[in-house]
């Protein structure tokens, strides 16, 4: 007989000689029409505890906003050491590995070649992982940090100024303002993400584990993992990222309505919020129907085009000298701020570190199995260091530059333009504040608006993949109809957290979920140079 | 009439497959045609290997053991794919291409309420290949 067709093998590997067979606790029941193919325990206790969770939240609306944001509150200042020393961890760790021996280790064995071009692939990884959120604090919190540092309070206990502030010193300010910001969207997070991403893709693709987020842990619990320990890893993954995918709902639904009234004067209330979460629901459905390669890819690639155009526009229209002169110069300013930035020790800017740092540490670390995995499924047959280069660095230039463009332009309107209309307006609007003052203002506004929308979409489809996989026990050819159920289910959660306790509950939740994922992360650094080291370079 | 059979087969059901196998293993006998089995696999770990070069293994091994039941020239085919679950009618068509394959034999559900919105695999391949596609009720 012959062969053909048959793909080339993908070299040497150190398999991990397990007798667990993917797929072997999966239980196939029909539900209607449907036929299901679901990890027994792990779908039906994360499914049904978050049906229970939002039920508790639906009937006691105001009790749980309080106690989330009260939740919130508690985990930040009590465990912001914690946080800030973990990322730092990370970054450390992914540093350490790309000039170590162990970069050359080859994801998906020795003569594994890419499955996607490096647009593509930064395109997918970009869109899921912080898009939205470039969308909405690309303006607002380089004005936060600039408006708080140029504050008389600056240096204060009641200042949410970075470090000692400047205060009335605009230059200091802008400098300082533009380095916390980029300190919270560069190394720090990308670190995160890519932990869980080299990690899931090690123990996948090079040891020949399931996909799931306990694989990880095999070096550490061994043959348990396939039991008890792992499904609690596996529920604590689908939370964090059904969790942290609400959180981004539902800011995304705040500034698109907030946009869609400013530009056409759609109502900005629950009605259009929940619209808007149910038709961008509704575009994620057909996306993860469409698969990855026809509905995830295509729109990411979409998404990066119009980013890049809306980029470029804001650079060109903009201050331009002072946007590529600033880009140097806040990148100097972010690599010497970073150390006083990260330290977890001995500070005084409470609020900030905090606040700020230890909020989007929990934020980060919360959408990391989901965006980790999301990376990982897409990021076979590079090298350990092309792969850390770059998830870490390439998307720190990116970050660096979208936030010098946008954030820097705004501050340069109100010290330079004295143009007051931008610190003025609510949180969602600045973007369409700054973009406001630069010519062609409704195209601009509206490209705004589709990318926060389609930024949305790339995200919820991506996360609803990985729920899949995770509660089809690692399966990725689980039933089509299942991600039908996440990604719907996924705007449900979405919508009965923003009716039950607004976007304070949603974000507590956020952290919530992050905190236990910030242990399982520590842990999943020491398996993966564990795993790295049996592997051949 | 027919040259060269295709068989998508799913490995991990193959019990569900015994109608459609021999259905085409009847035809192949009939005609003198050669008999191609293809699988898609995506590149994670799956029950039937640790990579696509296992499952591959797998294909192949079922390939020859229906060639030496049946007595006719076999071939397997893996077809590796990103998301299986949703390309599985692209990579079946491609492979239907790429074996020069003028009938296609496979295995199909009884029809429910899901077909009027979600088309068929078979329907599918009807529709995007020259190959005849003779669906076998399981």
């Amino acid at each position: 007989m012959s062969d053909d067709g048959i793909p080339a093998p993908e070299g040497a590997a150190a398999l991990i000689e397990t007798d667990y067979e993917i797929g072997q606790d999966n239980i196939t029941p029909n539900v209607g029409p449907f036929g299901l193919d679901i990890h027994n325990p792990v779908f039906l206790i994360s499914g049904l505890s978050i049906v229970a969770f939002v039920l508790v939240t639906l009937a006691f609306q105001e009790q749980s906003g309080e106690i989330f944001t009260h939740l919130r509150n508690w985990l930040t200042q009590t465990f912001d050491w914690f946080f800030l020393t973990a990322a730092n961890i990370f970054v450390v760790f992914c540093l350490f590995l790309i000039v170590s021996p162990y970069g050359k280790v080859r994801i998906g064995g020795k003569e594994a070649s890419p499955d996607y071009s490096y647009g593509g692939w930064f395109a997918m990884l970009f869109a899921a992982g912080m898009g939205i959120g470039l969308m909405f604090y690309g303006v607002s919190e380089p004005i936060s940090h600039f408006s708080s540092s140029f504050a008389d309070n600056a240096g204060t206990p009641e200042s949410w100024a970075p470090l000692a502030g400047a205060a009335g010193d605009a230059e200091a300010a802008r400098r300082l303002g533009m380095a916390a910001t980029i300190f919270h969207w560069a190394l720090h997070p990308w670190a995160i993400y890519a932990v869980v991403a080299l990690s899931l893709a090690l123990f996948s693709f090079n040891k020949g584990l399931p996909l799931t987020v306990r694989s990880i842990f095999y070096p550490i619990f061994g043959e348990r993992i396939w039991g008890w320990p792992g499904h609690i890893i596996d529920i604590l993954a689908v939370f964090a990222t059904l969790f942290g995918l609400a959180t981004s709902l539902g800011f995304g639904a705040e500034q698109a309505n907030a946009g869609l009234n400013h530009l056409f004067g759609v109502p900005v209330n629950d009605v259009s919020k929940v619209l808007l979460i149910a038709a961008i629901s509704g575009l994620a459905l057909l996306s993860v129907v469409a698969g990855l390669d026809a509905g995830v890819k295509r729109l990411s690639e979409i998404n990066m085009a119009l980013a890049t155009l809306l980029l470029l526009f804001v650079i060109i229209v903009g201050p331009t000298a002072a946007i590529l002169t600033g880009f140097f110069a806040n990148l100097k300013a972010y690599v010497i701020d970073l150390p006083a930035l990260s330290n977890p020790f001995g500070r005084t800017d409470d609020n900030f570190r905090q606040g700020w740092t230890a909020f989007y540490w929990a934020w980060w670390i919360s959408w990391s199995p989901f965006v980790g995995m999301f990376i990982a499924r897409v990021s076979r047959g590079r090298t350990v260091r092309e792969f850390l280069v770059a998830v870490l660095i390439v998307p720190m230039l990116v970050s660096v530059l979208w936030m010098t463009a946008f954030g820097g332009t705004a501050i340069s309107q109100i010290v330079n333009d004295g143009y007051t209309a931008v610190s003025d307006a609510a949180l969602e609007l600045k973007l369409f504040a700054m973009l406001e003052a630069l010519p062609l203002k409704s195209v601009t506004s509206l490209i705004a608006i589709v990318l926060v929308i389609v930024f949305f979409v790339t995200s919820s489809d991506s996360g609803s993949l990985v729920i899949d996989t995770i509660t089809a026990g690692g399966k990725v050819d689980a039933p089509v109809p299942q991600r039908v159920f996440w990604a719907a289910f996924e705007g449900l959660i979405a919508i009965a957290l923003l009716l039950g306790g607004g976007l304070g509950a949603l974000q507590a939740m956020a952290v919530s979920t992050g905190f236990p994922f910030t242990i399982v992360l520590l842990l999943a650094c020491y398996a993966t140079w564990r795993g790295l080291r049996s592997e051949p370079r | 009439m027919f040259t060269k059979i295709l068989v998508p087969v799913d490995l991990a059901h193959v019990d569900n497959l015994s109608r459609a196998l021999e259905v085409a293993a009847d035809i192949a006998l009939h005609y003198n045609a050669s008999v191609t089995y293809v699988g898609v696999t995506a590149e994670t770990p799956g029950s039937l290997g640790h990579n696509p070069t296992e499952y591959a293994k797998h294909l192949a091994q079922f390939a020859q053991d229906q060639g030496k039941r049946y007595g006719f020239e076999t071939a397997a085919r893996a077809v590796v794919s990103h998301d299986p679950a949703t390309d599985l009618d692209k990579s079946l068509a491609r492979a239907v291409k790429e074996a020069g394959a003028d009938l296609v034999v496979m295995a199909t559900h009884v029809p429910n309420v899901v077909d009027h919105f979600w088309p068929s695999h078979g329907g599918k391949l009807a529709t995007h290949t020259d190959a005849s596609v003779f669906l076998v009720r399981g």
